[in-house]
């Protein structure tokens, strides 16, 4: 059973052909005999993972049952969970059983979706290929050699080897769509405001938003109607009606208008990755899409500005971390400001302080002006640049890495290369716009490429239909990874 | 622009993160490397250009002045590393 789509397991949970037991057991099997070798997951819970699978059998049989009551989903540790483990991939919260749970985790509770565990991150959701975890690194089921991205690879690689037929992943920069990308998966990155992020541990909050990870676009459908609405707990929650995200999943793609960004078709995407591209859109234009060319001029820039925001904002939001109210406190110490520097420096991984230092840089005296607003300007003109784009055409499409998934260690000791593979999609997060990936084929090694599709400000219904019709004419999401 | 040693450990303070000097000369190489791939923002004309914090401009929100959380007190200290009598434990900070 563990080789369906949300959408199958949902029909057959209906017709009583499996209960939720038995589909949370299969994939609690799976996890068991595969997690060792991929190391996806921190925390494994059966006996927790099965009493709410049993609750949720127990709901459909009252007839309370909703869509997905009782198809599991696995969270990514970032989420607080309430009697959980909810490290961050960090070794400063390597102790912290969650008192509360995250708005998200209250949603697929309501929803009846039993949780499979919390899956392995970049520590603070700081990396591209989650090999700053302090748990160690993911491996990328299609080669265990290589990274599975970051910084959501656990969550990305749970459900890429059927380990999970959904997760939950945070993006601030990239965070979902890259390692989906690299793990021949599909997700959703919605607006920025459309998923609270109570309880969701704070790494760039103006860029921060939660997203579905699943194989298929209908999939990610269903997940955003748990995920989505207002929380008035999160300050920039968005009051926003309800909407049904699977509404417009069957429109046919007649008269689209696909907008392909010059930049990103310029040097600097591998051959493979250029040519798999090349062939979505000759498929979109069969489905019955026009394409137009746009400019995004100032998308350049984004990794520059991303690098001088995120970190102001994750020096700000880590100072939290200081030994005194959750989390690891050094063992030694000899006066209340040395217990803040030792706990610090052991507690956090070295690209966490890396980014921390940067942060507490340009926001320093002298230099706020000259980095932090500079690098808000330019988010303007980065935002406008869509604004312009999104007068031609419904949605843009683009890659969504440079490359395909890299060898564990290649990056690992160069900051700036491994920042730049999230370079065509941080410029989404300045601007605050929902963005997929989806697989759109494999490269000479058999390796997943990921196409991006970027949409205006509350277009998810119409992404989602984008990739929908695109899968039904395709099956490079259905693509299994060989051997595992 | 590039960061000295001292800079590095200037910083560092700032951060309340403690670095021995081996460390701080790794992190000058990585940080300045850093600011390499921001500096090119510095050429960009930005005047005239409103800064931009949020992607959705919001007002913020407010609420009644009414008690809307119940005392959780004993569950959240029972993650803290040291507390008693329902009070954080810190080392003296006065004599």
């Amino acid at each position: 059973m563990t080789d369906q789509t949300l959408k199958q397991l949902s029909a057959l949970l209906a017709e009583g052909r499996a209960s939720s037991v038995e589909l949370t057991r299969d994939y609690l099997d799976r996890i068991q005999a595969l997690n060792p070798t991929l190391n996806a997951f921190v925390t494994v819970d059966p006996d927790s993972s099965l009493a709410e699978a049993a609750a949720a059998d127990a709901r459909r049989a009252s007839g309370q049952a909703g869509p997905l009551t009782g198809v599991p989903i696995a969270h990514k540790d970032i989420f607080c969970a309430e009697g959980w483990l909810t490290t961050c991939g960090s070794k400063m919260l390597s102790n912290f059983v969650s008192p509360y749970d995250a708005h998200v985790i209250e949603q697929f509770k309501a929803a009846g979706m039993p949780s499979l565990g919390k899956t392995n991150m970049d520590e603070f959701a700081m990396g591209s290929s989650n090999e700053t975890s302090h748990f160690g690194p993911v491996k990328n089921p299609w080669d265990t050699a290589r990274v599975p991205g970051g910084s959501s690879g656990g969550s990305a690689t749970c459900v890429a080897a059927r380990l999970a037929p959904a997760a939950t992943g945070t993006d601030t920069g990239g965070s979902i769509r890259q390692p989906a990308a690299l793990c021949g998966i599909t997700c959703l990155k919605p607006t920025y405001g459309v998923v609270s992020r109570y309880g969701m541990i704070a790494f760039a909050s103006s860029l921060d938003q939660g997203g579905p990870m699943a194989l298929s676009a209908e999939d990610c459908a269903l997940l955003l109607n748990v995920m989505a609405g207002f929380d008035g707990r999160d300050s920039t929650s968005l009051e926003r009606a309800k909407e049904d995200y699977t509404r417009d999943l069957a429109k046919p793609l007649a008269g689209l208008r696909i907008g392909l960004p010059r930049e990103f078709f310029a040097a600097g995407m591998s051959a493979d990755t250029a040519r798999a591209v090349e062939e979505a859109i000759a498929q979109y234009r069969r489905l019955g899409a026009e394409t137009v060319e746009v400019g995004l001029p100032n998308s350049r820039l984004s990794v520059a500005a991303y690098y001088v925001l995120a970190p102001a904002e994750a020096s700000s939001n880590l100072s939290r971390f200081d030994g005194v109210r959750y989390g690891y406190r050094a063992a030694e110490y000899k006066d209340l400001t040395d217990m803040y520097e030792r706990t610090r420096a052991e507690g956090f991984g070295a690209e966490v302080k890396r980014r921390i230092m940067i942060g507490t840089y340009v926001l320093s005296h002298g230099y706020y002006d000259a980095y932090y607003i500079q690098a808000q300007r330019l988010r303007r003109l980065i935002a406008d640049d869509f604004a312009q784009a999104f007068q031609a055409c419904d949605v843009i499409l683009g890659p969504t890495a440079p490359t395909t998934a890299f060898k564990l260690g290649e990056k690992s000791d160069d900051p700036v290369q491994m920042y730049l593979s999230d370079i065509y999609t941080i410029a989404v997060n300045l601007a605050g716009l929902p963005g997929m990936s989806l697989p759109c084929g494999f490269d000479s090694q058999g390796l997943p490429i990921g196409l991006q599709l970027i949409g205006n400000y509350f277009a998810e219904a119409k992404m989602l239909n984008v990739a929908h019709q695109y899968q039904l004419a395709t099956d490079w999401h259905a693509r299994a990874p060989q051997g595992i | 622009m590039s960061l000295s040693i001292d800079d590095v450990k200037r910083i560092a303070k700032l951060a309340r993160i403690r670095v021995t000097e081996e460390e701080a000369v790794g992190y000058q190489g990585q940080l300045n490397g850093i600011f390499g791939l921001i500096e090119e923002m510095q050429a960009v004309d930005t005047a005239g250009v409103q800064p931009m914090s949020h992607a959705q401009d919001l007002a913020q929100r407010l609420r009644p002045d009414a008690v809307t959380e119940p005392d959780r007190r004993a569950a959240f200290q029972a993650v803290a590393p040291q507390t008693e009598n329902g009070l954080y434990l810190v080392p003296k900070v006065i004599e």
